[in-house]
């Protein structure tokens, strides 16, 4: 018997409709864990190193992790894998919601696509029942909608749904992939899933999934109860109020955005406005955004609120999440939360990944104000109307052209990279904000920060928010604040740390950029980037875990936790070395596709001061401290102790890795 | 017949503040799984959350008994101007859905309130819920005395309804002659 993961994932061929139920070598467990760890080793060995996104061979990976469909909290998150059509690199966006649990009951770990249907298809996995089904009649409707009307058309109330809406249909490189109330978004998972011709992959499933020793997986479980029951009663002081607690941002529950609103940059993350949250602002947003919440949600397991059933005036109801509810309005400078509820319901059904699709709109309106796009470009057609001349009306209809890859909406789905370098005339100097070719948070600051600094650049996820999490943002102000902050912090991995905190300085000698210095920033993103691949093996959602502050699930509960699931015997030591050898493995993986340390870099703008040298300074310790050569390249010593000798034969094989050279 | 003391347990569902997690569901299939928490399936639960999260509609409902028939007619209900389906709020493992069922067998699942020896202090379902969804609850009252059936009896009775007496008749005698 198999405990924690099924033991069997579902391969389906969709160019001949094979489908097969292929059982998993137990040894991968072991070595892998589940998850992302997993899926990596399975792009790795089967996908040749030049595919590109739409290429047959591009295959695409939804995977649950070991943890799902178990009584361990928040541990509903599905991780897509395949190769981006933004980044040209192996992307990983993950959603919450229910699916991965409904997989795993069905008796599949993962569901892997191989090639292309030649007509839209959407699958249907109900246990041993799996059906690849006519999906014509569902082409053109709204991501959301094609859930519902899947689940009425299969009689299944209880069926989870992944569906992609017209940017998913129209490969537009910002595609989501929309589950109820959560969406796998970033870096065009949608498009791919276009590009095969998959509407939807529904999965309803009445099968066990068995712990290993399910007695001491509930101790473990009681005792985060606990805890997660004192969290709740007792923010973090002295942050933030969206980092006080545990959970997504609850951006739902929170009505008070001034910090938002005033730090994060509006435009084609252009503009800083401060004053912004004024008295009259301050009073009407709360005041909509309560209004269009009908009720908090949460995903699987989880007792939490990040989510919202969003039923706003005469707009079809959907659900939302996180900071989707204030791009739309931040990005086209609309001062409006009623644009921003609406506009959103429209993205949703779309299927657009809510964080790089406002940025690439406003990219374009900066080009038409520049003259850059000119009144040709805005025109309309016998099939749709000229841009309309209002900031809500241009953004929408941008939108609707984007979704639909229609006139100038074809150039810039591809992104803000790519719509700069076909636009040319100059359009290559408003893309300031990708990394990887992957549009950033709109975030503009002042002085580098140098552990932000090595996320931001290294980080094979591209996206800062699932990259940050443990770490506090920034130092405390006062020496009474971090006694506080250090007093009760079990999570850190070894008590000496405290220290940092406590001699960390907002400014001066002992603050950013000069501290914390590059060997503690190592150690700390380190940390903070090995909590994130023990989540996404698992499937624990960051929000739990490696993505707040003093969160439930730490690296000195996670190997019991394991362990009493799996069965595996895991101390903290085995566990860091499974996901350290699954993100050296991802990491080589893009390395063979072309990745480097010219790609490591954070936007020029990013921070108004820089410190080049201090910069390749952080680079150099990093990558030294994690056992990469000065390109960014694990070495052959560091893939031979994570047991990728394999790795280094084809890397050296195809002269990335050069022997015995740093 | 006599009067005796009965213990009446109630579980209070303030279906308002449920977010929808399922985290009840999951844990009482943990609970009565054999050995205890070795497996998880909410497929085999005695709570289910009815959900239709765009109508805004996420209803804890136990199991209760077993019923060899459908009522002679459904009811549906409008609350709130929320449309609940047919028979939503019944809790009857009833041949009319399939609810309450176990997966592999289709035999009746009935919540028994986690009764556990010793006694546990509240429900698994009722522990596991943070957000005060679920209230436990119990009192006394005096109620003539008499006989219910246990567990393996609905089973039974629920399988007798199936297939008839006399095959299931037959059937215990082969298995007991097998010894």
């Amino acid at each position: 018997m198999r405990y924690g993961e099924v033991g069997y994932n579902l391969e389906i061929d969709l160019a001949t409709g094979n489908i097969e139920r292929v059982e998993t070598d137990p040894k991968m467990l072991e070595t892998h864990l589940g998850g992302l760890g997993t899926s990596v080793k399975l792009h790795w060995d089967r996908v040749p190193a030049e595919t590109q996104a739409f290429d047959d061979e591009n295959m695409l990976i939804f995977s649950s992790g070991i943890l799902n469909a178990t009584p361990a909290f928040s541990a509903n998150r599905s991780v897509v894998t395949f190769m981006s059509p933004e980044s040209g690199l192996l992307a990983y966006p993950m959603m919450g919601g229910f699916w991965s649990a409904e997989l795993k009951y069905s008796g599949y770990d993962k569901v892997i696509f191989h090639n292309k249907s030649p007509k839209w298809v959407y699958i249907w996995i109900n246990n041993d029942k799996v059906e690849i089904r006519d999906a014509s009649h569902l082409v053109g409707r709204g991501a959301l909608e094609t859930q519902d009307l899947i689940r009425r058309e299969l009689n299944q109330p209880n069926a989870q749904v992944a569906a992609i809406g017209p940017a998913g249909e129209n490969r537009c490189f910002t595609a989501s992939i929309e589950q109820g109330r959560s969406s796998a978004s970033r870096l065009g998972g949608g498009a791919v899933m276009g590009d095969k011709k998959i509407k939807a992959v529904a999965v309803r499933g009445t099968g066990d999934v068995n712990l290993a020793n399910g007695e001491a997986f509930m101790k473990e479980m009681k005792d985060m109860m606990q805890y997660i029951n004192f969290r709740n009663a007792n923010p973090i002081k002295d942050v933030m109020t969206i980092l006080s607690g545990i959970g997504s941002p609850q951006e739902m529950v929170h009505t008070d955005e001034k910090w938002h609103t005033e730090n994060f940059m509006w435009g084609n993350a252009r503009t800083r406005r401060r004053g912004f949250w004024d008295e009259n602002i301050s009073k009407e947003w709360p005041k909509t955004q309560l209004e269009g919440i009908k009720r908090l949600i949460s995903c699987f397991n989880c007792p939490q609120h990040c989510g919202a059933l969003i039923s706003y005036k005469e707009t079809p109801r959907y659900m939302a999440k996180c900071f989707g509810k204030l791009t739309y309005a931040m990005a086209s400078y609309v001062d409006s939360m009623d644009f921003a509820w609406r506009t959103l319901q429209r993205a949703t059904e779309y299927g657009f990944d809510s964080f790089s699709t406002p940025q690439i709109l406003a990219f374009a309106v900066e080009l038409q104000e520049a003259g850059i796009l000119t009144d040709k470009d805005f025109a309309g057609t016998s099939t749709y109307p000229a841009c309309p001349t209002d900031k809500e009306g241009r953004f929408l209809w941008l939108m609707d052209r984007v979704a639909h890859r229609e006139g100038i909406g074809d150039v810039l789905a591809d992104g803000v990279y790519q719509a700069a370098r076909k636009i040319g005339k100059g359009a290559e100097a408003f893309d300031h904000n990708t990394i990887k070719k992957h549009e950033q948070l709109p975030l503009k600051l002042g002085t580098l920060d140098p552990l932000y600094y090595l996320m931001y650049a290294t980080n094979e996820k591209i996206s800062i928010t699932q990259i940050e999490g443990n770490w506090p943002q920034g130092a405390f102000a006062t020496m009474e604040q971090r006694e506080e902050f250090v007093r009760d912090w079990p999570q850190l991995p070894d008590e000496s740390w405290k220290q940092w905190l406590l001699e960390w300085e907002p400014r001066g000698e002992k603050g950013i950029p000069f501290y914390p210095t590059p060997d503690i920033c190592s150690e700390i993103v380190d940390w903070m980037e090995m909590l994130h691949n023990i989540d996404d093996a698992c499937c624990v959602c960051a929000g739990m875990s490696s993505f707040c502050l003093k969160p439930p699930y730490h690296i000195h509960n996670y190997p019991k936790i394991i362990s009493a699931a799996t069965g595996l015997d895991l101390d903290e030591a085995s566990l860091k070395k499974i996901v350290n050898r699954s993100r050296n493995l991802h990491r080589a993986l893009n390395n063979r596709r072309g990745m480097s340390r010219k790609d490591e870099k954070p936007p020029e703008d990013h921070w108004k001061r820089r410190w080049p040298e201090l910069e390749e300074n952080l680079l150099s310790t990093y990558y030294t401290f994690k056992g990469w050569d000065q390109e960014g390249v694990p070495t052959r010593e560091r893939l031979h102790e994570l047991d990728l000798d394999y790795v280094a034969e084809d890397l050296e094989k195809r002269g990335i890795l050069k022997n015995g050279q740093d | 017949m006599a009067k005796i003391k009965k213990k009446i347990k109630t579980i209070k569902v303030d279906a308002d503040k449920c977010n929808g997690c399922r985290g009840c569901e999951i844990v009482c299939s943990a609970f009565h799984s054999i050995p205890r928490y070795s497996s998880n399936n909410p497929a085999r639960s005695r709570i289910q959350i009815i959900r239709h999260p765009l109508k805004d509609i996420w209803l804890p409902i136990f199991a209760g008994e077993y019923t060899p028939a459908e009522c002679m007619g459904r009811d549906k209900y409008i609350i709130d101007g929320k449309e609940y389906d047919e028979c939503t709020f019944c809790r009857a493992t009833c041949p009319s859905r399939d609810i309450f069922k176990e997966p592999d067998s289709g035999l009746p699942l009935k919540c028994d309130m986690c009764e556990d020896d010793p006694p546990r202090e509240k429900p698994m379902c009722v522990e596991w819920c943070l957000n005060e969804v679920l209230t436990y609850e119990e009192r006394e009252e005096e109620v003539e005395e008499s006989v219910e059936m246990e567990d393996v009896e609905t089973g039974l009775s629920s399988m007798i309804d199936k297939y008839g007496m006399d095959k299931i008749a037959d059937a215990i005698t082969r298995m007991s002659q097998k010894g």
